[in-house]
């Protein structure tokens, strides 16, 4: 009886070919549109967290404060605030932190012969590899006695390095000009790729001592990064250079602090909210091609039936059960929904796999995805093909006969 | 084989009360070929569907082969329907895009025949229904009318039913190929099969031994032709 049943069921999903496919297209768009759309969603929200994550390891970042003269303010970062005294004390005094390295960074037009280009000259100590995740292609990063020396060496980020030396060159012990002041470059950094605003391939280091002689003209640093021992100590490490700095800069109230410090856990959680925003856009798209999916499979699945009536009545005029024929277009929808599913499920795959082959998009498909958009269409198609048929099933087989 | 007595049957449809049969009785023997006549309207269809197991009378009772129909519930009308009744519809009624084969075993689904009996039953039914063999596999939408009809007649026969129940089983034919079909039924009664044939044109009816004529709900006639 079984074995009828499973005949009975092919029989009647390849004696119509066309019939059957469109059931199951309905199924594999819905399916297959669901996990791509949500694979690339969540593939965005990984891709920008990655790349927060490679602006450094455990960051902390400390900016000088608003600068206020009369009442007037000059907008946060203005302030020169933050000297090499308290890079030096966070280096020394705070547990929690494992690497300091502040920054001096303001854009210079730079040259090396013929070409030129306008980008950001960040004079830096050689921790600055450490803290903020970079590491070094050709040649060698800034040395202690370089930063000691005051050496008039530059460390080129490769986007820097294609618009002076030209694509792939190798500038090492070649000269630029930064502001009029002749460097030599002693080493390139591995591409990175842009980290929010700011794109750390179009850098220009060199050492602080450098900057603060020949450039700045004073010791105060732009901004200073520190490195949290462990992820778990981001948050002490925080507090501690607060309140060190609060000290050092003999302020009270902690509302009236000349500089901020946010770290790298605010950033991601800034980023995750605005991709998560993002991601629900993409599901709830993804979620009307379900539902237009399930509509298709509803129809499809009325109006065979419908045109199914006199082939039920047949059935039961030559004396079949109720049941068999129930079970029988049960069987047919279920085969129908778990293909179809099957179907969109690789192509949903298949073509989150193109989008990040040809689009360089990340992507990254969640069982989640597949689950719900799996239940749902096979929910659909169950429920439609079943009932209906349930129904025809239940009429007299004369009444069923006569359906036009 | 048969025994109809006082046959009633009422449709209600809304506030209108429609009485198809006003108490219709008859027996019918085994091996008898009965044809039901009766312009449209007579009532002869309803008839046809209760003596087919397809519909219960309102009242009266129902005794085919034995059995008391009249009260039975929808699996085991199913169950009589398989078993003792073969039926031919006017429209053949075959599944369509489906081989020849498997219309005719479509009677056996869900019972614990194998396969190759099945098949053998099949053959041999239609065989018995003048089917030429070399269209097993055929489908069913390849066919003429008149080899439809025989596919349909070699359905009817393959659970060796008790009565073979025609309704208007000329109704799409034209003249010459109704006589062969006719024919048909006239050699399964010659060996020994019971059939009944509803029909409205008296021509047909001819075939048949005995008529029963149907007009307003109520039996006109009953004649027997031959003895």
């Amino acid at each position: 009886m079984f074995i009828d049943l499973l005949k009975e069921t092919l029989w009647s999903l390849t004696g119509n070919k066309v019939r059957s496919s469109l059931t199951m297209l309905g199924i594999v768009i819905g399916i297959a549109s669901v996990i791509a759309m949500v694979a690339i969603g969540q593939g965005a929200q990984s891709s920008i967290s990655a790349s927060i994550e490679s602006i450094g390891s455990n960051l902390i970042i400390v900016m000088p404060g608003a600068q206020r003269g009369g009442g007037i303010s000059a907008g946060r970062g203005s302030a020169e605030t933050l000297t090499m005294d308290d890079v030096n004390a966070i280096a020394t005094q705070v547990p929690d932190v494992k690497a300091v390295a502040p920054e001096v960074s303001r854009r210079y037009q730079i040259t090396a012969g013929g070409n030129n280009t306008n980008t950001q000259v960040v004079g830096t100590l050689p921790t600055y590899l450490d803290v903020r995740n970079v590491q070094v292609d050709l040649g060698s990063f800034i040395s202690t006695q370089q930063v000691q020396a005051s050496s008039k060496v530059a460390v080129l980020g490769p986007t820097a390095r294609d618009d002076l030396f030209g694509t792939d060159a190798n500038p090492v012990g070649q000269s630029i000009r930064v502001n009029g002041v002749g460097f030599t470059v002693i080493g390139v950094t591995v591409l990175k790729g842009g980290a929010g605003f700011t794109n750390p391939d179009d850098y220009v280091y060199i050492p602080i001592t450098t900057d603060q002689h020949y450039l700045a003209g004073n010791s105060f640093v732009s901004d200073i990064s520190a490195a949290a021992t462990s992820p778990d100590n981001i948050a002490a490490a925080q507090q501690e250079v607060t309140d060190l700095l609060l000290n050092r800069h003999k302020i009270t109230d902690p509302t009236q602090a000349d500089f901020n410090i946010l770290n790298q856990a605010d950033i991601i959680s800034t980023a995750s909210s605005v991709t998560g925003t993002f991601t629900a856009l993409l599901a709830s798209i993804a979620g009307i091609s379900l539902l237009v999916g399930g509509i298709g499979i509803m129809n499809m699945m009325l109006t065979t039936v419908t045109e199914r009536t006199r082939e039920i009545g047949l059935r039961k005029a030559v004396g079949v059960r109720r049941i068999y024929i129930n079970l029988q277009f049960l069987a047919e929808a279920v085969v129908l929904t778990f293909l179809g599913g099957f179907i969109g499920i690789i192509l949903g795959w298949l073509m989150s796999m193109l989008a990040s082959h040809f689009l360089s998009m990340t992507t990254q498909v969640s069982v989640s995805s597949i689950l719900l958009a799996f239940g749902v269409s096979a929910a659909i198609g169950i429920i439609f093909g079943f009932y209906p048929a349930r129904r025809a099933a239940a009429l007299s087989p004369i009444e069923a006969l006569r359906y036009e | 084989m048969i025994e109809c007595r006082d046959l009633v049957k009422t449709y209600i449809n809304g506030d209108v009360e429609t009485n198809a049969l006003k108490g219709v009785s008859f027996e019918i023997k085994e091996g008898e070929f009965v044809a039901i006549i009766g312009p449209s309207g007579s009532g002869k269809s309803t008839l046809m569907h209760i003596i087919g197991a397809l519909d219960t009378p309102t009242s009266g009772k129902y005794i085919l082969d034995g059995h008391e129909v009249s009260s039975l519930n929808d699996d085991e009308l199913s169950d009589i329907r398989r078993t003792k009744i073969g039926f031919v519809f006017q429209s053949f009624n075959l599944l369509p895009r489906t081989t020849v084969m498997r219309n005719v075993m479509l009677p056996l689904l869900y019972s614990n025949t194998s396969e190759k009996e099945r098949e053998q039953r099949a053959l041999e039914s239609l065989r018995y229904a003048g089917m030429d063999e070399s269209k097993k596999n055929n489908l069913s939408n390849q066919l003429s009318g008149g080899q439809m009809q025989r596919v349909a007649i070699a359905r009817a026969l393959i659970n060796n039913p008790a009565i073979i129940l025609a309704d208007e089983p000329t109704g799409n034919l034209d003249t010459k190929t109704s006589h062969i079909v006719m024919k048909t039924f006239q050699d399964l009664n010659a060996k020994g099969h019971t059939i009944i044939l509803i029909t409205h044109e008296e021509e047909i009816a001819n075939f048949a031994e005995r008529v029963i004529s149907i007009r307003d709900g109520v039996v006109e006639s009953d004649v027997v032709k031959k003895l």
